[in-house]
């Protein structure tokens, strides 16, 4: 049901594990829809010099959590704000059709840790990221976070 | 350590075994006629119906008289369910039943329901069983059913069922059971147990899939579920599947000979795991209660970790086995079972269920051991639940 490249990155996933001195930190999800990424982020001069992840989820969600990280890795805020779930899943040779709510985990990972970034340093992420907090974040995916408890 | 294959899915549903096969080929190339025709050449056919009707009949403590073959335990479900609806709807509309059926009973229910019947689900409790008390307080005088599964397909846990029949058979209130996860692993008997109807499948206990039967008590007259030609004595219509229906008599006969060993070995294995499990692996649970339960299943939820990347793990070890989580179901939602016995979605979501029968091994339960362990400590490595 998987392709090659999301069997290749659940068994062998990039970036897992955590940032000691991270200056980014996001987590999405929720028990309730089965998958939690949480994502740590070393930013220098507006640029991903270093990212980790950790997530409890299924193979969908570690594999998009691994190429998710592979895909910012180096790039600049800028950059790394425009990544979809679609440019992730598509990096994976695509996700079964049930399975693309769980690639929607890593995009808003990464925009819940630049929201982070920006209040750590008291700027207003709203006009960057787009959203104030993770829960706004996560209502604009009515459609694909259905059935969860807190949509 | 050498790599197997290691099937631990036998809920899900069985191999068919050697003599199974064997009893049924001759039924396909050799006596294919129709079993209703006049001519001796069809003869062979009924002939082999009738015999495994009372091989059926004999497991179940029944009369061959009372078993009809049908299509699969679905229809046996459907056909229980909606015919003592239909049948007795002027006497009542409430039927008492459980959270934790299989779909085919629970979506039988909510088509029920649709039509104006109301339906009491006694609660499960954390170990997974039906309190008779529950099943006391919830009859009322507009009962007209009870079905309550025999043993439950994913946490294995065994149902009051003689006690139940017990109440019901007092009340005058017909007692149907889904037994198609207990037939050929626990032993059943409808007298006994004052069962009125009963449901089994034959892939769950190593004859093929598509072929199941349903127990209905004489006298039990609820209306037809498939309309059409004369078979079963005017009760189920549609050409026997003569090949498939030998194959079940052939593979009840030999689990019902096998019983008394075999369920005992098998237990031996589920303890074996469970408590194996438990010594390797910390932060995990045993869904369903340890005693009650049947000799094959093991269900276990192994907290910080999901199930589908535990399934696939496994499978790149060889092993073949199941999970409660939501990403393996296609839905959000966690298995309806864990939820009835009232687990948290996380700790449902890391479900993980074994279920073992005629063709396991202490290799196949020792082999888990091994590889189980390490792939639960990379996922928890991995994951940010964990502590
Ligand atoms: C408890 C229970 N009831 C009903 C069924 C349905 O049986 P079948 O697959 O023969 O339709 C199953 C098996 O899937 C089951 O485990
Ligand atoms: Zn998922």
């Amino acid at each position: 049901m998987y392709s090659e490249k999301v069997m290749d990155h659940f068994t062998n996933p990039r970036n897992v594990g955590e940032i000691a001195d991270a200056n980014a930190v996001g987590e999405v999800g929720n028990p309730t829809c089965g998958d939690i990424m949480r994502i740590y982020m070393k930013i220098e001069d507006g640029v991903i010099t270093d990212v980790k992840f950790k997530t409890f989820g299924c193979g969908a969600a570690v594999a998009t959590s691994s190429m998710a990280t592979e895909m910012v890795k180096g790039k600049t805020i800028a950059e790394a704000l425009a990544l979809t779930n679609k440019a992730v899943a598509e990096a994976l040779d695509g996700l079964p059709p049930i399975k693309m709510h769980c690639s929607v985990l890593a995009e808003d990972a990464i925009k819940a840790a630049l929201i982070d970034y920006y209040k750590r340093q008291g700027i207003d992420p709203k006009p960057i990221v787009g959203f104030d907090s993770v829960a706004e974040m996560e209502c604009c995916h009515g459609d694909l976070h259905e059935g969860c408890q807190h949509a | 350590m050498e790599k197997r294959f290691v099937y631990a899915d036998n809920a899900a549903t069985t191999r068919v075994s050697d003599e199974v096969v064997a009893a049924m080929l001759p039924y396909f190339t050799e006596y294919y006629g129709n079993p209703s025709a006049v001519y001796g050449f069809a003869g062979k056919a009924k002939t082999a119906i009738e015999n495994a009707r009372a091989q059926v009949a004999t497991a179940l403590g029944a009369t061959p008289g009372e078993i009809y073959f049908v299509s699969c335990g679905t229809e046996a479900d459907n056909w229980a369910l909606k015919g003592t609806a239909r049948m007795l709807a002027e006497k009542g509309r409430h039927i008492i039943s459980t959270p934790f059926e299989h779909h085919a009973i629970l979506h039988s229910l909510n088509t029920l329901e649709k039509e104006g019947f109301e339906v009491t689900y006694l609660p499960v409790y954390d170990n997974g069983r039906v309190r008779v008390e529950d099943l006391k307080a919830a009859i009322r005088p507009d009962t007209i059913l009870v079905s309550v599964m025999f043993a439950n397909n994913e946490i294995g846990t065994i149902q009051p069922i003689a006690e139940i029949g017990a109440v019901c058979r007092e009340r005058g209130i017909l007692f149907h059971t889904d037994a198609v996860q207990a037939i050929g692993h626990v032993p059943v008997d409808v007298q006994a147990m004052n069962i009125d109807m009963l449901s089994l499948s034959g892939h769950k206990f190593h004859a093929p899939k598509g072929i199941g039967a349903m127990y209905l008590r004489k006298g039990v007259g609820i209306p037809n579920f498939m309309d059409g030609g004369g078979q079963e004595k005017k009760r189920r219509a549609g050409t026997e599947n003569v090949p498939y229906i030998v194959g079940l008599g052939k593979a009840i006969e030999i689990a019902t000979q096998k019983l008394p060993e075999e369920s005992k070995r098998v237990a031996a294995l589920r303890d074996r795991l469970m408590d194996g499990l438990l010594e390797r692996i910390p932060d995990i649970k045993i869904n369903g209660d340890r005693e009650n339960r049947l000799p094959g299943n093991v269900n276990v939820s192994i907290k910080y970790v999901e199930g589908e990347s535990l399934l696939m793990m496994l499978d790149m070890q060889g092993v073949c086995a199941a999970s409660g989580s939501a990403c393996t179901s296609g839905s959000l939602d966690p298995s309806h079972v864990l939820m009835a016995i009232g687990l948290d979605h996380a700790t449902a979501h890391g479900s993980l269920r074994f279920s073992f029968a005629d063709y396991s091994t202490q290799e196949d339960i020792d082999y888990i051991l091994e590889v189980l362990p390490p792939i639960v400590e990379k996922l928890r490595a991995m994951s940010p639940l964990a502590k």
